[in-house]
């Protein structure tokens, strides 16, 4: 075991075959991606990344997209295989890589295990026809059942995404959805409730009044169904939206909600890492060509570091650690500052909205349920 | 000077829209104040001042030099007064300095409860009136009922009424003609100490303050030193002039004359409508009659939406105070609103002026909370304490009684609605004083308590009658009544600006109502909120908000931390617009809305 400071790496592909109507990420649809100029942009980025971020020990890669499904093995490979020689690796090292269950796609699946991703998680959002028809997506159900039994052959974890509380969802047929989700689940499922973003297709749709979202009373109850049927199938939340048997959480996205130190390369990829013993928020640029260019001049696309106070760094481990039902531990807490408003705290406590020990805080059921109201509440 | 016989001091009283300003218009024009070009520009120009004008409700006159048909000139002195019984006082002085009046109705609509106010007032003053049906040339006209209305209503004799167009000039050397033969000369001694009433003050840009006055004894010039009979104030002249409708400087005005003058004053807060104007050396001994200091009638609280703009909320007061002596204004607290002033108005219309002035010309935005009228509390020592907010109601034990003031309302409305105005006035403690029929209108009088008539009273007589009933009053004076204070308590923290002095029949229903509201109007918290109207410790409405039931982001990675940081920051910027009761935060907005005096 090594003294040196962990840390997750995450690498953004920006392609997608088709945008998504309720996606708002940084994704982009381009007819030829120059596979080979992207390959050694990103190694190069990385090498600036390890610069960054110093002497290290890597506990996790995470292929995020986009849709990184679309990238040749090579190049996922060889990322890996830079990661690994920069920096010291953990024992346990996961490597996710995020797919999309088209035939496409799934004809990579061996490349990527080849090339070290040990675990895959799967853009499923739903198993029923139309509504893979109303998200946009590009597979069918069947498709969808077949990348999954793949996936549960080649890797040793899977995962993958359901979207629900959809419009004109019912509450029973949602139950029967996740029943049929949970005979072909592994130990993880990410299950998100539908929102609607600015700068997506339906966004739009939404204000000119072509569907309705469930209100916030169907939307509670869709949320408290799912928690109480996935408790059930033991695989209870972790996070707001994410559910694994115990031990089975994704690591990557762990070191996110601890407010850990990652680092990420890509076009519109964040980090936030200590550098030079200061924690700071790293943007790259976001347009595709524009951070194929940075690279390339320059060896990275960095446009911004910002430094993170201690008030902010407060803010920002209890904005991410109470979405976990671990919640925070009052002793990362300390190390960053007194920040906190013990009588508003003590006022979610009384309602139940909050528990308070000796070693950590952390919202419960109900609590998580509102949690942006909470925060707001505890921080504002 | 002028020959005494040869002035005619006369104004105009009339209900809105009976055509007033066209008529002086033409009144103007036909004397030739002004060319025809000139006309067009000054009378926009007149209209825009006009609604300045009907807004900070200022008198106005023109000189007219008439030449009539017993071949000499006179002297119109035309008085403009404002329009409406808010000012009723200061309309009487305006009155006061006339000896006669037209009394101008729309030869359709008939007399209506304005007209009535203004005439009774014009009475007071022992104006003579001659009657003019205006608007004669319309299809709807009806001279001859309206003639037997008017003799019906208001009991002077009409056969002799003018039939006039204003608008297409028809009868306009009529109405000069009856000015002269039928209104009397001013009298006045020349030399006499000097006796000038203040008839209204502005604050002009170039000039200062500037004061209308009538001379009645004694003659006024540049250079002298003036007195205020009232305050004692003293001011030396440097200006002395009349409007024609143009500002002209004169040598002096005489005894019977209309004009003005300026003297270096500073703010009108020295100029008290219907003081008297006096010489400091030789003052007179009697001040004219009539006069009283302004009272404010009506309070409401004024806060500003974004506490920081409170500074420019006490500029833009006291610039309005620059202009109208009849506001008031002093600075106040709320739990629920944050910093704002405590203002006083001579009525709902003067209230709704200066709020609309804040917000256009000042660009404000302003929270006001419930108007509220001036009670009287007889304390068990024997003190007389004069209540201005409810919030600082005293300790109900240390109470011995309270009176409250009532008005006498004179509502004119048709036949077919007069059901549902009835009902109205009964349900706000209304006593039925009197009630006619004048062709197809009802003319109701009704003593009502003034506290029923500020809450939402003119909404609701206005959307009961769709808009066909005319309303009016005048105060007649204190009762005492079975009032009580109703809190309005959030999570049992009490709400200051929502409290409300209600008689106790009245406790229950307001308390109910302004619960019911809130229950709309609060967004659901984290935590249940008890919405509660209590008197003392007795709770007589409530409603409960439930809690939020979810207010979670589904997705929350690396790249959102920063988002999230932001709808927190956002989530800051709003709680700038909240007020904390215990342990929940409200927007104003909420508060707002619930004062909004509407439809419940």
């Amino acid at each position: 075991m090594s003294d040196l400071p962990e840390i997750a790496l995450y690498v953004h592909w920006p392609f997608c075959q088709s945008k998504c109507p309720y996606c708002d990420f940084n994704s982009h649809v381009r007819d030829q991606v120059e596979q080979d100029q992207w390959r050694q942009a990103l190694v190069r980025e990385l090498d600036h990344a390890v610069q960054e971020a110093g002497p290290r020990q890597l506990k996790s890669i995470f292929f995020g997209g986009g849709t990184p499904s679309l990238m040749p093995p090579e190049t996922v490979a060889a990322i890996i295989e830079r990661a690994k020689s920069s920096w010291q690796i953990t024992d346990d090292l996961e490597i996710t890589l995020e797919a999309n269950p088209t035939s496409v796609d799934v004809g990579r699946f061996h490349g990527y295990r080849d090339a070290g991703v040990n675990r895959l998680s799967l853009g499923v959002q739903s198993l029923q026809p139309d509504v893979l028809e109303f998200l946009g997506r590009l597979h069918n159900v069947d498709q969808a059942r077949q990348a999954i039994e793949l996936a549960s052959d080649l890797f040793d974890r899977y995962s993958f995404d359901l979207i629900y509380a959809r419009p004109n969802q019912t509450i029973q047929a949602w139950r029967e959805e996740l029943n049929d989700a949970l005979a072909l689940a592994g130990d993880h499922l990410s299950l998100y409730q539908l929102t609607i973003e600015q700068g997506t297709a339906f966004y739009t749709k939404h204000r000119l009044g072509e569907f309705k979202m469930p209100d916030e009373e169907l939307a509670a109850e869709f949320y408290e169904v799912t928690q109480e049927m996935m408790e059930a199938s033991g695989r209870p939340s972790y996070e707001i939206s994410n559910h694994a048997k115990p031990g089975q959480e994704s690591r990557h996205n762990l070191v996110y909600w601890r407010y850990q130190d990652y680092a990420g390369i890509g076009p519109g990829a964040h980090g936030r890492l200590k550098i030079k013993g200061q924690k700071s928020a790293v943007l790259r640029h976001r347009l595709p060509e524009k951070w194929l260019g940075a690279v390339q001049s320059y060896g990275h696309a960095t446009r911004e570091v910002i430094s993170v106070d201690l008030q902010e760094q407060f803010q920002e481990a209890l904005l991410m650690g109470l979405r976990l039902r671990e919640g925070v531990p009052v002793s990362r807490l300390k190390e960053i500052g007194d920040f906190l408003q013990q009588d508003r705290l003590d006022i979610l406590c009384e309602e139940g909205l909050v528990i308070q020990s000796d070693d950590k805080i952390l919202a419960t059921e109900e609590g998580r349920q509102r949690l942006n109201a909470v925060l707001d509440y505890l921080l504002n | 000077m002028t020959d005494l016989s040869k002035i005619r001091n006369f104004s105009i009283v009339a209900h809105i829209d009976h055509g007033k300003s066209t008529l002086a218009d033409r009144l103007i024009q036909f004397c030739g104040g002004l060319t025809e070009r000139e006309m067009t520009e000054q009378v926009l120009d007149n209209m825009e001042i006009e609604k300045e004008r009907g807004i900070t409700i200022k008198a106005q006159t023109v000189r007219l030099e008439y030449k009539a048909k017993d071949g000499e000139t006179y002297i119109l002195n035309l008085m403009d007064t404002p329009g409406h019984v808010d000012f009723a006082y200061e309309v009487s002085r305006s009155l006061a300095a006339c000896e006669g009046a037209l009394l101008v109705v729309d030869a359709s609509q008939g007399v209506e409860a304005q007209t009535l106010a203004n005439v009774y007032l014009a009475m007071d003053g022992d104006l003579d009136l001659v009657p003019v049906l205006n608007k004669i040339d319309l299809p709807a006209a009806d001279p001859d009922r309206i003639r037997q209305q008017i003799e019906d209503v208001i009991g002077i004799e009409a056969d002799g009424a003018l039939e006039v167009s204003a608008k297409s000039g028809i009868g306009i050397e009529e109405t000069l003609d009856a000015i002269v033969e039928q209104l009397p000369s001013p009298d006045g001694e020349r030399d006499s100490e000097l006796k000038a009433m203040l008839v209204d003050s502005w604050y002009d840009q170039y000039l200062g303050v500037v004061i209308l006055v009538r001379v009645v004894d004694g003659v006024l010039q540049k250079g002298q030193k003036i007195r205020m009979m009232s305050t004692g104030a003293t001011h030396e002249i440097d200006r002395v002039g009349i409007f024609t409708p143009k500002h002209e400087t004169v040598k002096e005005l005489g005894p019977g004359e209309m004009g003005f003058i300026t003297a270096s004053i500073k703010s009108v807060s020295d100029c008290q409508v219907g003081d008297t104007i006096t010489l400091d050396r030789k003052p007179a001994t009697e001040a004219l009659p009539g006069f009283k200091p302004s009272v404010p009638v009506v309070f409401c609280g004024l806060f500003p939406v974004d506490a920081s703009d409170f500074e420019t909320l006490r500029e833009s007061l006291g610039k309005l105070a620059l202009n109208d002596a009849s506001f008031h204004f002093e600075m106040e607290s709320s739990a629920a609103l944050g910093f704002g002033f405590r203002c006083g108005f001579l009525g709902l219309l003067h209230l709704e002026i200066i709020q609309e002035r804040l917000n256009r010309e000042f660009d404000l935005d302003l929270i006001s909370t419930a108007p509220s009228v001036v009670y009287k509390i007889h304390m068990n020592d024997g003190s007389l304490l004069e209540l201005h907010n409810p919030a600082d109601y005293p300790d109900v034990v240390k109470i011995d009684s309270i009176e409250e003031p009532w008005i006498k309302a004179t509502i004119m409305v048709p036949d077919e609605y007069l059901g549902p105005v009835l009902t109205l006035c009964t349900e706000r403690r209304g006593e039925q004083l009197d009630l006619t029929y004048v062709g197809g209108r009802a003319m109701v009088v009704y003593k009502l308590p003034l506290n029923e008539v500020v809450f939402d009273f003119y909404d609701r007589l206005k959307s009961i009658t769709s808009g066909y009933a005319s309303f009016d009053y005048e105060m007649v004076g204190y009762e005492s009544g079975d009032l009580v204070k109703v809190q309005i308590m959030i999570n049992g923290d009490p709400v200051d600006a929502l409290s409300m002095l209600v008689h106790r029949s009245q406790a229950e229903f307001r308390g109910r109502a302004i619960c019911a509201r809130l229950k709309d109007l609060v967004p659901r918290q984290l935590f249940k909120v008890a919405i509660q109207a209590a008197i003392g410790g007795k709770i007589i409405a409530r409603e409960t908000l439930s809690a939020m039931r979810k207010d979670v982001t589904a997705k929350c990675y690396g790249g959102d931390v920063s988002r999230k940081r932001k709808l927190l920051e956002k989530q800051k910027e709003g709680k700038k617009r909240m007020r904390q009761f215990g342990k929940v935060d409200i927007p104003q907005s909420a508060f707002l809305e619930a004062l909004k005096m509407g439809d419940n």
